[in-house]
This record gives C-alpha cells, sequence and structure tokens, in this order.
C-alpha cells in the first residue's frame, strides 16, 4: 500500500480528517474513563456480604407506646419466629449488613486511648445471630445462651465477650491472631472469643465507609430499643413465604407494633446499591450512544468524501486498480486518522482521570484501560468504514469516461 | 428574508435526509444526555429558600478538642450537644431560631380495626415555620409559649392529615402518638424544600417528616433520637436519655435567622464568647473554634451534591462535544456539496453576509430539530432516572421551564456554534470558479 497518495488526499482535506480524529480521540477518553468507573462499581456491587443472602430476610419492628418489658418481648418474639415452620434461625438487632444505617464504633488495644485501633459497625447479636445470617465462624467459639445481656442505646454495660471478623482482626492484631485477646470499647474490656470470615458494615456505598467495609463487631446484647431488626433466615426455597407468615404471627403474638421495611436481603442489596448501579447503567447508556455516534460520524463523512471523489476513483479503476484496492486505501486512510486519533486520545484520557482524580476522589485510571479503548476505537474506525468504502470499491471504471 | 431563508433551510434538509438525520440525531443524543445529568445536578445542588438562605445560619462550636478536627484543621461536629443548643436558645440573640431533631411516632389510627403505622417527626422550636417560610394549609404554628410549657401539640404533614382526616381541617383535633394525644394546631401546604436544608444529615433530600412538635415536648418524653447522633471524642456518657444530655455527644441541629451583617458579625463574638466561657469553666481544654454557615456554604461543607452526578454531568457534556464535533464535519460535507449552488447565488448578486446568515439559519434550523429531540430524550432519561434513583431523588427528576429552555435554546447555540467553521468555508466559495467547473 503506498501512503503517498492518501497523504496528500488528506491535505487536501486536512479539516475533515482532523475532525474525524478529533472525534475519536475524544470518544477513547470518555469511553475509558466511563468504562473503568463502571467497573469499580460492577466490582463493588458483586462483593459479598457475609449473609447467606438468598434465604434471609428483614424487618423493622416498632413498639407503640413505652412498654416496660421489651426484653421479654423481643425474646417472645423471637421463640415463635424460631418455631416456625420453614424457619431456620431468627435474631433480633440494630443494623445488619448493607441497611444503610448503623452504629460505628472504635475499638481501642488500651483504655482511654485518643484514637481508636480498628473503626467497626457494632451490631448487637446473641447466640443464634451467625446461624440466622449464615455466617462463618473461623476461630473460637460462638455466644452461650448465658452470656446474652439485655441493654439499651443510652445503658452502659458490661459486656465481658465478642465476636469480631478477621478483618478486624488483623487490623488490630497484625502479627498474630485476636482470638482471645482483650480489647477495650467505650473503655471497657471485652475479650474476643469468636472470629468470623466476613461480615460486612450496614454502609457499603459510601467514600467514608469504604476504608473499614468489612469490619464488624457482635456483641452479645438484646437491644432494648422501641425500634429495631429482626433478621430471619428461611429454609431453602421457603424465604417468601416465610416473608408473609411471619408478618402474621408477630401481630398475632402482639398487635400493638408497627412492622415497616420487610425486605428481602436482594432488596437490600438492591437499595444498598442504588446509586452505583444508576451510575454504571447511565454511563453504560452514554457510552453506546456515544460509540454510535462516533461510527455514524465516520460513515457520514467517509460517505461524503467518497461521492466527492467518484470521478477520481473511477479513473483509478479505468487506470487498473483492483476493488480490493480501493477498499484497501478507505481503510488504510481510516487507520492512519484513528491511529492518530487514538493516540491524542490516550493523552486526553490519562489527563481526564487526572482531573477527575483530584476533583471528585475518583481513582487512578489503570492503563490497561487505556490501551484497550484505543483498540476498540480502531476496530470502530475500521468497523464504521467498510460500508463507505464497499460502496467506493463497487464504482464502475466507466465513470471515468462520462462526463460528470 | 428570514422567512424564505428557513424555506430554503428546509428544502436543503429534505434534499439530504440522510446526512440531516445524522445531524439531528447526534445533537438531540448530546443534548437529550447532557440536560437529564445537568437538570437532575440542578436539583440536587438548587437554593430551596433562595429568598432567605443569605440570612439562616447554623452554628457550631468545637467541644471534642483538636484530636477529633477534620485534616483541614475544621470542626468535627455537623451539630450541637444538647447542652449548647439550649445555651444557644438560652442567649436569645437571633431574629427567629430553633434547636431540632428527628425522631418519630407510631401513630394509632382513628379507626381502631386498622393497625398503627410509623410517622418520622421533627421536634423543633415554634420559630421553624416562620424562619424556613413553611407553608400552612389550615392553623398556624404552636406559640413560644407552647414550647416552654411542653405542651402536646402538632403540626401535621399535608399527607398524613390526608391520611388521618381525609384533608379536611384538623385543627383542634387530637392524634394518638404512642398512647398519648396530642392537639393539632396546624397543617402544612404542600412543602418539599429540596435539599432538605434544616438538615442534611439525616437525609439530604426527599420528603420533609410527616409531622413536627415541640423540641421540649419531645425531650420531657425522651423521645428516641431517629437522626445521626455522634459520640466521638473521648466522651463520658452517663446511662439513660438524661446522661446522654448531659453528655458531649452531638445530635442536636441548629438555625438562627440574622438579617443583617451586624447581626452575624454580632452572633460570631456572641459564640466565640460562649465557647470562651465553657473554655474558662472547664469544660473546654482548648481555644474556641466556631463556625456559622449560612444555608449555600452549609450545603458545601456538607458536600450535598454527590461526586457521581458530577461525574455524570462531565461525561455527558463531553459526550455532547464529540456530538458537536461530529456536527461539524457532517455540516462540513453538507455545506461543501452544495458550493456550485452557493456559486449561482454569489454569482447573481448575492454578498457573502448573505450567504452567511442563509447558512446560519439553516445550523438555526437543525439546532431547533436537535433541541426537540434532545427535550424529548431529555424527558426520557429522567424517567430512566426516576427508575434507577432512590424514591428520595423522585422529586429531583422533573422538568421544569427553565430545563425546557435551557435545552432547546443550548441545542440551537451549539448548532449554530458548531456551523460556524462550514459556515465560513461556505462564503469562501469562489463564484466564477463554481461556475466554471459546471
Amino acid at each position: 500500500m503506498h501512503f503517498g497518495p492518501i497523504l496528500s488526499a488528506m491535505r487536501r482535506n486536512k479539516v475533515g480528517a482532523f475532525l474525524i480524529a478529533l472525534q475519536m480521540a475524544l470518544t477513547l477518553a470518555i469511553l475509558c474513563n466511563a468504562l473503568f468507573i463502571i467497573r469499580q462499581r460492577v466490582v463493588m456491587m458483586a462483593r459479598p456480604s457475609g449473609v447467606d443472602e438468598a434465604n434471609t430476610f428483614s424487618l423493622s419492628n416498632q413498639w407503640v407506646g413505652s412498654p416496660e418489658q421489651i426484653g421479654a418481648m423481643i425474646r417472645g418474639d423471637l421463640a415463635a419466629l424460631r418455631g416456625m415452620p420453614g424457619v431456620v434461625d431468627a435474631y433480633a438487632t440494630n443494623a445488619y449488613p448493607l441497611r444503610g444505617g448503623g452504629w460505628s464504633e472504635g475499638i481501642g488495644l488500651a483504655p482511654n486511648q485518643k484514637h481508636s485501633s480498628a473503626h467497626t459497625a457494632r451490631y448487637f447479636t446473641d447466640d443464634h445471630a451467625l446461624n440466622a445470617l449464615g455466617a462463618h465462624l473461623i476461630a473460637g467459639r460462638n455466644f452461650t445462651a448465658d452470656e446474652i445481656r439485655e441493654r439499651s442505646e443510652r445503658d452502659k454495660a458490661q459486656p465481658g465477650v465478642m465476636i469480631v471478623t478477621k478483618a478486624v482482626g488483623e487490623k488490630l492484631f497484625p502479627d498474630g491472631s485476636a482470638l482471645g485477646k482483650t480489647v477495650y470499647v467505650e473503655d471497657q474490656p471485652i475479650v474476643i472469643v469468636g472470629i468470623v470470615d466476613m461480615l460486612k458494615t450496614p454502609w457499603v456505598s459510601n467514600a467514608w465507609a469504604e476504608k473499614f467495609v468489612e469490619n464488624s463487631m457482635l456483641d452479645p446484647y438484646i437491644f432494648i430499643s422501641k425500634q429495631y431488626s429482626y433478621i430471619v433466615r428461611a429454609q431453602p426455597g421457603q424465604l417468601d413465604a416465610v416473608m408473609q407468615a411471619a408478618q402474621k404471627k408477630l401481630f398475632e403474638v402482639n398487635r400493638n407494633r408497627v412492622i415497616e421495611k420487610v425486605r428481602s436481603y436482594a432488596q437490600i442489596r438492591a437499595d444498598a446499591y442504588r446509586n452505583d448501579r444508576a451510575l454504571a447503567i447511565i454511563l453504560g447508556t452514554v457510552s453506546a450512544a456515544l460509540l454510535a455516534v462516533t461510527a455514524f460520524g465516520i460513515v457520514g463523512l467517509t460517505s461524503f468524501w467518497v461521492t466527492q471523489r467518484r470521478r477520481q476513483i473511477g479513473v483509478r479503476r479505468a487506470l487498473g486498480a483492483t476493488r480490493r484496492a480501493i477498499l484497501a486505501y478507505f481503510q488504510t486512510e481510516n487507520s492512519i486518522i484513528a491511529g492518530v486519533g487514538a493516540l491524542l486520545g490516550m493523552a486526553l484520557a490519562v489527563g481526564l482521570n487526572l482531573w477527575m482524580v483530584q476533583a471528585l476522589e475518583m481513582q487512578r485510571l489503570d492503563l490497561l484501560y487505556v490501551l484497550c479503548g484505543a483498540v476498540a476505537v480502531m476496530l470502530l474506525g475500521q468497523f464504521a468504514v467498510l460500508w463507505p468504502a464497499l460502496r467506493a470499491a463497487s464504482t464502475p471504471p466507466a465513470l471515468a469516461t462520462r462526463a460528470s | 428574508m428570514f422567512r424564505y431563508y428557513i424555506w430554503l433551510a428546509l428544502r436543503s434538509l429534505r434534499r439530504n435526509p440522510m446526512l440531516t438525520a445524522l445531524m439531528v440525531a447526534a445533537i438531540g443524543l448530546g443534548i437529550g444526555a447532557s440536560m437529564t445529568t445537568l437538570s437532575l445536578f440542578r436539583a440536587m445542588s438548587g437554593d430551596p429558600i433562595p429568598q432567605k438562605s443569605a440570612q439562616l445560619f447554623t452554628p457550631l462550636i468545637d467541644n471534642w478538642g483538636p484530636d477529633q478536627r477534620e485534616k483541614n484543621g475544621e470542626p468535627g461536629q455537623d451539630m450541637l450537644t444538647y447542652t449548647d443548643a439550649v445555651a444557644l436558645m438560652n442567649l436569645h440573640a437571633a431574629r427567629r431560631q430553633a434547636a431540632m431533631y428527628a425522631t418519630g411516632f407510631a401513630v394509632m389510627p382513628t379507626d381502631p380495626t386498622q393497625n398503627p403505622f410509623q410517622a418520622d417527626a421533627r421536634a423543633t422550636g415554634a420559630d421553624f415555620f416562620a424562619m424556613f417560610d413553611v407553608p400552612f394549609k389550615y392553623g398556624t404554628p404552636w406559640s413560644a409559649a407552647d414550647d416552654e410549657a411542653r405542651a402536646d401539640v402538632v403540626v401535621l404533614g399535608r399527607k398524613l392529615n390526608d391520611k388521618l382526616f381525609g384533608g379536611a381541617n384538623s385543627v383542634g383535633k387530637t392524634v394518638n402518638l404512642d398512647n398519648h394525644d396530642y392537639r393539632v394546631v396546624g397543617v402544612l401546604d404542600d412543602w418539599s424544600p429540596q435539599p432538605r436544608m434544616y438538615d442534611v444529615m439525616d437525609q439530604t433530600f426527599g420528603e420533609v417528616e410527616a409531622l413536627f412538635l415541640p423540641f421540649n415536648t419531645a425531650i420531657g418524653r425522651q423521645m428516641d433520637i431517629w437522626g445521626n447522633n455522634n459520640c466521638a471524642g473521648p466522651t463520658v456518657v452517663d446511662p439513660g436519655f438524661e446522661g446522654h444530655m448531659r453528655s458531649e455527644c452531638t445530635w442536636v441541629q441548629f438555625w438562627a435567622e440574622l438579617n443583617t451583617a451586624e447581626q452575624v458579625q454580632h452572633y460570631r463574638t456572641l459564640l466565640d464568647g460562649y465557647a470562651a466561657e465553657q473554655q474558662h469553666n472547664g469544660r473546654f481544654h482548648w481555644a474556641p473554634l466556631t463556625r456559622l454557615y449560612d444555608v449555600r456554604k452549609w450545603f458545601d461543607v456538607q458536600h450535598v451534591v454527590p461526586d457521581e452526578s458530577r461525574v455524570m454531568v462531565v461525561v455527558s457534556f463531553g459526550f455532547l462535544f464529540v456530538c458537536l464535533v461530529n456536527a461539524v464535519g457532517l455540516m462540513l460535507a453538507k455545506f461543501m456539496t452544495r458550493a456550485s449552488e452557493i456559486g449561482v447565488r454569489r454569482a447573481i448578486g448575492a454578498n457573502r453576509r448573505a450567504v452567511f446568515t442563509q447558512c446560519l439559519v439553516e445550523t438555526g434550523v437543525i439546532g431547533l430539530a436537535g433541541g426537540l429531540v434532545g427535550l424529548a430524550l431529555t424527558a426520557v432519561g429522567l424517567a430512566g432516572m426516576r427508575a434507577l434513583l432512590s424514591k428520595d431523588m423522585a422529586d429531583l427528576t422533573h422538568l421544569d421551564l427553565i430545563d425546557v429552555l435551557v435545552t432547546v435554546a443550548l441545542a440551537v447555540l451549539a448548532a449554530m456554534l458548531a456551523g460556524l467553521y462550514p459556515t465560513w468555508r461556505a462564503t469562501q466559495v469562489q463564484p466564477a470558479w463554481q461556475l466554471k467547473a459546471n
């Protein structure tokens, strides 16, 4: 292939070639960054919560008035729930993974520390919680029934024991096992008796919480509050039935309550990641539109060039150029333009990302994305130019002999 | 002449429907994407109370000390302790002022066969309503005397009044909330400030609370804190609600209305004086650090517009730019095919200016068509956003008249801007050369 004629033709049409190159460069810059952000969010959304999500649901319970015996009422509810057919286990809590709101607490290695050693989400649980969540104990033991205390939100308590996630253990004791160690919460000593492999915090889609997203601690407390949640795990395949039956059952036990936010874990997950999903879908839609616009732009401009040069093409054909040569001409021309566009676009992509890192707390772009994006944009160019190039190749040589 | 140019433009666009469709589609898509994200961004960064946002202030007092400050040295708290809120109330230093917190009730329906339901509530002072220009449908706010007396009175939101009383005037009636009777003194008209300026920490966007009651009444009943509660710092919290009230935990929002610069300055001095007094009394072991933010500044500090929204605006305007570059190329192609026609016009006496106007009118027509397509796509885009975003955001996804005007104007302007170079090229056509070539 001879580049000379192509380049000299391009020189006569500088602006058109420049416009296509610029468009491809911008497409590349936006596409890389959009896909990078999409991938980050998709990876984030796919993270497990540590809960047996397929079979578990939560509901929020609010007592009417100010009943005196909330502890006894919770125990009564739990006995009723656990006794229901199709229920694996149930417990009451202040918060749960992916909930959205909860209680964050610092753990210290000594009393009266200025800054805590590990930031965690605090869950009030009991000896049924691990089973109800489907969480896996990897070291130590579960709580025993006689360790469970009652505690209201505004109480002080003498806790004694707790279970933490592996992430908390590693944060507190990077050089050894956290099991059996004494740590301090609210300046009270607590022994870590068990370690679960993973449980997410209630806040999973937020820059502040991202730093401790797997740091959870479980306290052996029944949460004495007017308002709290029940977590119920059903036998496989019985989630929907149990979700309905549980509400009926609770109203049978006591009508003086409000049940709200009955959500399966699928729903809890969808709520927790709603904005991430929205961002990914919107960026994906814009990216698709971007590709389409750029592709059609190339088709449009190349078609115009083909029409403009029909006579020259006819002359070339009459002088012996094959259809393949004509096709190759336009493909090569597009490759040169796309190549320049891709180089410019790679620089723009990195520049745009650097700006977003600075202004919007985004992460640094993986250069692999830029390279893949460049290849994709070059392929897009080849794909878009094919139809007008084929049209050019089918120009009959006889055209050269006609007047106009 | 203008009408003739429009007619010419329409004729020309019809002659090459493929190119026309591509240009209109490109501009329409770009405008649709950018206006969708922009109108959401505009709604999020809006000022819900423009007439007063520079006169409403929220104070902060650093009661935790240097260890708990932000990296830039700003106070770590975004609310006040109960102690400080009450102290500021007692200063009576502002024209209007209100301490407040989020709480809630179980509402007993009037029909005993119905189950009780949940209603979130805001415990606040009588001044709240006048301060935030809250519209009333029936009745009035409660009085300052009701605040003092811890009266069992409530102001119902419109929706709750619809639910409990079928929308009738319920002033003077009683509602049963958590087994206590409260007298209705007022019912709000529709009120939906976005963001919810008085408490963006608990919930930035979405509905306001279902009902309102006096701050002191809620405190007297020790009603649960449903909003944020921050006990950072090495604070000792005694057990029980009263222990919590005495603690250094922050959970009370506070707003003051200050109408002049002197009042603001005076208030700042008082705040510093109060903090210095706390240092003097031995409660604070550090030099006073206080802040006084107006509504807009507070939104900045609280970062109410999420970065996601900014990313969407940046990406979609980048997309619009690509669409315009695209349109430049296509217009160039289009005008160049017409070189001979322009040559004829020039030869029979049209000057460059006339050719320029004619081409510009044509780009304007393309822009207008693109704008209408863009407007339709914006409506579709916002409907999509509504489906994707949480219910709190639903109120932010409506097109207002300004959005519509901006969309069409932006499209026409963008198309004409994109058409400038092709138009200039068209005016450079040499009539003699064109006529000869034919």
